[in-house]
């Protein structure tokens, strides 16, 4: 597998466990500096316990987790954010109560320079039209796919290196998930670097140059993106084509 | 914020609309004092509780955080300044020595709350700060042996007023022609006081602060991902609160010139967390308007109810105590029935209950 030049985050050899069950067995796995790297896998393979070990959601039993040359093992998730690597939670996590507008300005949180915040939430919505529409509304009254847009919108409001998106098409109508990996690209093409876990490995595949494949808390396969897409064990596991 | 103190749009109006208030509040202790010097008694008490239930809006209204013991720092703030100016000890420093130990106890105490609760939410965290306020007390009534340090349920008495020089707050005096009793020089510092406390808190609310508090109360995990350091961030609203009830208690102390574990009941967080709820959780000035209804509502009730029932009965069926409780609580559940978010709901509270009723 060809190893990006300059990795910006990598994990070596991962341990996470759940109680006592080990739900990440030791895996490594690098994105490199402006790649979109997605990381596959059926449920329960273990694609968001990862995430959570990367973002100190959940501790790490072993191994490191190493993000712009620097070990960030167990660094709690708001520092990470200070640090230029953002996250996407599962299932969104907008602020409900908050209108748009408050919560991209919340997004900002680790910023002080008002005027910069203020050019950034028009970037943001240039990027997605549709939240400069509702600007005013609360985000509880938001359909699931705009509530994914508004979370990666504030997700970007912190100005991130990196982003790490866990699932942003769980739950969404199909026309709304072709949508939301639209956004996905745009974003990886303004320079962000993106780790995208996904189940619906066919889109993550498409729009990520590199993947990894999960299964059971163990990477299976790795390498291009377009050549896991035609990989026929991948086919036949995950995209429902008979091999 | 509210529209009478719509500097921007409308200042000429704010502008008298804030004379007058001023005035009313100025003028307030002489008309009381004309009707008898204890209802400036109650009007203090009402004032304190305003001051502990902003104190509590901070954890409740701001932060999103249950907390059912919140008499404790009342408790911890009454006792501190007790112990340090009272014949208990021999020990008597001056108040304003006092009241920052008392705050800082108080928050310490905050802390020690706060840390090991950091993990639970709702029903759980309730049912802890509902514990540790009931264990501040149980302590008060039993630290009188071995060594005697709060007297136990005997409480703490002749403890010393507010002195500033030769001005003592427990006397009558004259200044400029005009008659000062105790109460009202209370009155006045306590007023003082209490726009201070506003004026933090507003200030509070709009800061970084206050925005990482309103994260939190949204959605933990979401804040953390904002980069918001959700532990320290509730720690300091434990603290935070918790200073403000210190002070109070400390003030209370100082007022009653008695104090006992008494005082320091399950009944008054639940009292003080009415107050909150009835304003409006998160609005400032909703919860002051809360803490004075509540306050001034049984004494009112106590004074028209009697009266009443011997108009129309001829002679006193139930007795006043019963029937306060009973109109308290027919209020209370009116006002969740017609209005859940508080007589002034916050902006904020407001959306999320209309969030609710459309989404569900």
């Amino acid at each position: 597998m060809p190893a990006p030049a300059s990795p910006l985050l990598s994990l070596e050899a991962l341990k996470v466990a759940y109680g006592g069950i080990q739900a990440v067995k030791g895996i490594d796995l690098i994105v490199g500096d402006g790649e979109l790297v997605c990381l596959i896998g059926a449920n329960g393979a273990g694609k968001t316990t990862t995430l959570k070990g990367i973002t100190g959601l959940q501790p790490v039993q072993s191994g490191t987790v190493r993000y712009g040359g620097e070990d960030v093992t167990g660094l709690p998730a708001f520092q990470l954010v200070r640090r230029g690597l953002a996250m996407v939670p599962e299932g969104r996590g907008v602020f409900g109560g908050l209108t748009i507008e408050e919560n991209l300005a919340m997004g900002a949180y680790v910023r002080q320079d008002r005027d910069a915040i203020r050019a950034d939430i028009e970037r943001v919505y240039g990027l997605f039209p549709r939240l400069k529409e509702r600007r005013r509304q609360t985000a509880g009254t938001l359909s699931g796919g705009e509530q994914q847009m508004l979370a990666m919108g504030r997700a970007l409001m912190s100005r991130p290196r990196m982003l790490l998106l866990d699932e942003p098409s769980m739950g969404l109508a199909p026309l709304m998930v072709q949508k939301v990996f639209e956004t996905v690209l745009a974003v990886s093409r303004e320079g962000v670097t993106i780790l995208l876990i996904e189940q619906n490995a066919k889109l993550a595949l498409e729009v990520s140059s590199r993947g990894y494949v999960m299964e059971s808390g163990e990477i299976t396969l790795a390498g291009d993106a377009k050549m896991l897409l035609h990989d026929p064990k991948v086919r036949a596991a995950y995209l429902g084509v008979g091999a | 914020m509210h529209p009478i103190l719509d500097l921007r749009h409308r200042p000429a109006a704010a502008l008298v609309g804030l004379a007058l208030v001023a005035i009313v509040l100025v003028v307030l202790p002489f008309v009381l004092t004309g009707i008898g010097t204890f209802w400036v008694r109650i009007t203090n008490l009402a004032i304190l509780f305003c001051l502990l239930a902003l104190g509590l809006n901070i954890v409740v209204g701001f932060a999103g955080l249950l907390d059912l013991g919140y008499i404790a720092f009342y408790a911890v703030g009454a006792y501190t300044y007790a112990l340090l100016a009272s014949p208990h000890f021999g020990l008597h420093l001056p108040f304003w020595v006092i009241l920052p130990i008392g705050a800082a106890v108080a928050c310490f105490f905050g802390v020690i709350l706060g840390a090991p609760t950091l993990k639970l939410r709702g029903d759980y965290l309730a049912i802890v700060t509902l514990g540790f306020g009931e264990i501040i007390r149980i302590f008060l009534n039993n630290l009188a042996q071995p060594v005697n340090i709060t007297n136990g349920p005997q409480g703490i008495a002749r403890i010393d007023p507010f002195r500033i020089g030769d001005l003592s707050f427990s006397t009558t005096d004259s200044i400029a022609g005009l008659t000062f009793t105790g109460p009202m020089k209370y009155y006045y510092l306590l007023l003082v006081v209490l726009i201070a406390v506003i004026a933090i808190n507003l200030r509070l609310q709009d800061s970084r602060i206050g925005r990482a508090w309103e994260a939190i109360r949204e959605d933990e995990v979401a804040a953390r991902a904002m980069g918001i350091n959700t532990r320290n961030m509730k720690l300091l609203a434990f603290a935070m609160g918790a200073s403000f009830g210190g002070i109070s208690g400390g003030m209370f102390s100082a007022i009653q010139g008695f104090i006992s574990p008494e005082s320091f009941v399950l009944v008054e967080s639940i009292m003080v967390l009415s107050m909150v709820v009835l304003g409006g959780m998160g609005n400032i000035w909703g919860v002051v308007i809360g803490a004075v209804l509540l306050s001034f509502a049984p004494e009112i009730l106590r004074y028209t109810v009697e009266p009443a029932q011997r108009m129309m009965f001829g002679r006193t069926l139930l007795d006043p105590e019963v029937i306060r409780m009973l109109l308290f609580g027919l209020a209370l559940v009116l006002m969740m029935l017609f209005r859940p978010a508080g007589i002034l709901p916050s902006a904020l509270r407001k959306r999320e209950l209309e969030t609710r009723r459309s989404a569900g």
